[in-house]
């Protein structure tokens, strides 16, 4: 139990939970593009980055970023939406991610950390990233979600008064691939996809309102990991797993939309 | 910007995709007209919509918008009713719209999620949003859909009452609605040609 209070421990949660937080309300927004499948996307490409910046001498925080922007600029590029280009990203970041990792010891190290999820070797370098990503999401997303919301209800109306839709798109995607290729390398890629998908999820049926809902998916984010961490510390576990089964277990959470706000109407 | 200038003005427009599926094509809207634009599914009406958007390509001629004029623009959404947690009051703050524009009898609408609501109240909910954006050019497409009597009425008493700085072209295959609510009216052929120009009213 001491270990929780243990000043060692302080900066990775601290680093996790910002992580947590943020690719948990960034994943309400691609829930509503249809995208959630973009957290896998981007957290196997920014895997295959980090491995490669192993490889070639590289900082892997700052492959695996490079990594994640090419990711962007390409789909950009593609002019498309929706889920199968994420499905690409996954197929290539995972094959590059595991063959990479087969060229060195420390390069092996690093995929079988964003496997497992390393969160308690997280050093003040991830604290930062986190730190910096969550700063950048809270001065943009504010400024980013009118559009989105709007672009998904009245499609053409900002491109209609002279306003393109792709700095907006754009400017989303690299602040969710940034997000995401951050939490990935500090908790492990599939912890990072349970956050993305599943408080949104459930926010996404229980809320009554956007706002509530971002709300929503930041406190279940917030409360799941702090269980996960609390768990996986005491039980001596690896996070990742333990993150993602409670999440998982987390599901039932959505049968409360019975019990809250109105139903549809006939 | 002349008083008798046109907010939209079209010129001889061929428009589509791949290739014209419309025109060539000549219109224009008026501050205190409501513009219709009529013909069967497939005849290419929300193409013209759709150059505006930049999702259809301009072949020929020429399509005019008058400077700072604003459009609120309600094309046909994509969105059909899928899980958002997205209430009604927010979808005006999206438009900018302020909610009072929103007749008393579908007030009740403004705290509900719109994806808990039917079809016809969604509807509602996002056609009167866009008639409160600050734009000065309204473009509706197919505003009618899924709307019952009561909301078709109160929106043809809206655009009836739509303030004389604005114009509006309204997109519907609904003759019936159309009739009513517009100054003019543009039929097109199955061709996407426009078949016959029919003045209903004097404009504002």
């Amino acid at each position: 139990m001491d270990l929780l209070f243990d000043p060692l421990f302080r900066l990775p949660f601290v680093a996790g939970l910002m992580a947590a937080i943020v690719v948990a309300i960034t994943g309400l927004y691609l829930r509503l593009r249809a995208e959630w499948l973009a957290a896998l996307g981007f957290a196997h490409l920014a895997g295959a980055g980090g491995v490669v910046g192993v490889i070639i001498g590289a900082p892997p925080l700052a492959a695996a970023l490079g990594a994640s922007v090419i990711a962007v600029l390409v789909k950009g590029a593609l002019q498309r939406s929706g889920n199968d280009v994420y499905a690409w990203l996954i197929l290539f970041g995972w094959a590059a991610m595991l063959i990479g990792a087969t060229f060195t010891h420390h390069a092996k190290i690093l995929g079988d950390a964003l496997v497992d999820g390393q969160l308690y070797f997280a050093a003040s370098a991830e604290l930062w990233a986190t730190l910096s990503i969550a700063a950048a999401t809270a001065i943009a997303l504010p400024l980013l979600s009118r559009s989105l919301l709007r672009s998904e209800l009245f499609p053409g109306h900002d491109r209609t008064n002279g306003r393109p839709l792709w700095p907006v798109t754009v400017g989303f995607d690299l602040l969710a691939a940034v997000a995401i290729a951050v939490a990935a390398l500090v908790m492990g890629v599939m912890a990072a996809f349970a956050l993305v998908f599943i408080p949104a999820w459930i926010a996404f049926a229980l809320a009554g309102s956007w706002r509530l809902a971002v709300l929503w998916s930041g406190l279940i984010a917030a409360a799941l990991y702090t269980v996960s961490y609390v768990t996986a510390l005491l039980a001596d576990l690896p996070f990742a797993p333990v993150l993602v089964a409670i999440a998982a277990a987390a599901a039932p959470l959505r049968l409360l939309s019975k019990r809250l706000g109105p139903r549809p109407a006939s | 910007m002349q008083r008798n200038d046109p907010l939209l003005r079209i010129t001889n427009l061929e428009a589509g995709y791949a290739n014209p599926v419309i025109g060539p094509l000549s219109l224009s809207v008026h501050a205190g007209e409501v513009v219709g634009f009529t013909g069967p599914n497939g005849a290419g009406k929300s193409t013209v919509l759709r150059v505006l958007t930049g999702e259809a390509r301009c072949f020929a001629g020429d399509l005019w918008l008058a400077p700072d004029t604003g459009v609120a623009c309600q094309a046909q959404s994509p969105y059909q009713g899928g899980e958002l947690p997205l209430c009604g009051g927010e979808v005006f703050r999206l438009m900018g719209a302020s909610p009072e524009i929103l007749p008393p009898a579908l007030r009740h609408l403004l705290p509900l999620r719109i994806d808990r609501l039917s079809g016809g109240q969604r509807q509602s909910i996002l056609v009167w949003s866009v008639l409160g954006h600050a734009g000065r050019l309204v473009l509706l497409d197919e505003p009618t859909n899924n709307l019952d009597a009561t909301g078709r009425e109160l929106l043809i008493s809206g655009l009836r009452q739509l303030d004389t700085e604005r114009g509006a072209l309204v997109i519907s295959h609904d003759a019936d609605f159309v009739e009513q609510v517009c100054h003019r009216i543009i039929k097109l052929t199955p061709e996407g040609r426009p078949s016959e120009e029919i003045r209903l009213r004097q404009a504002a």
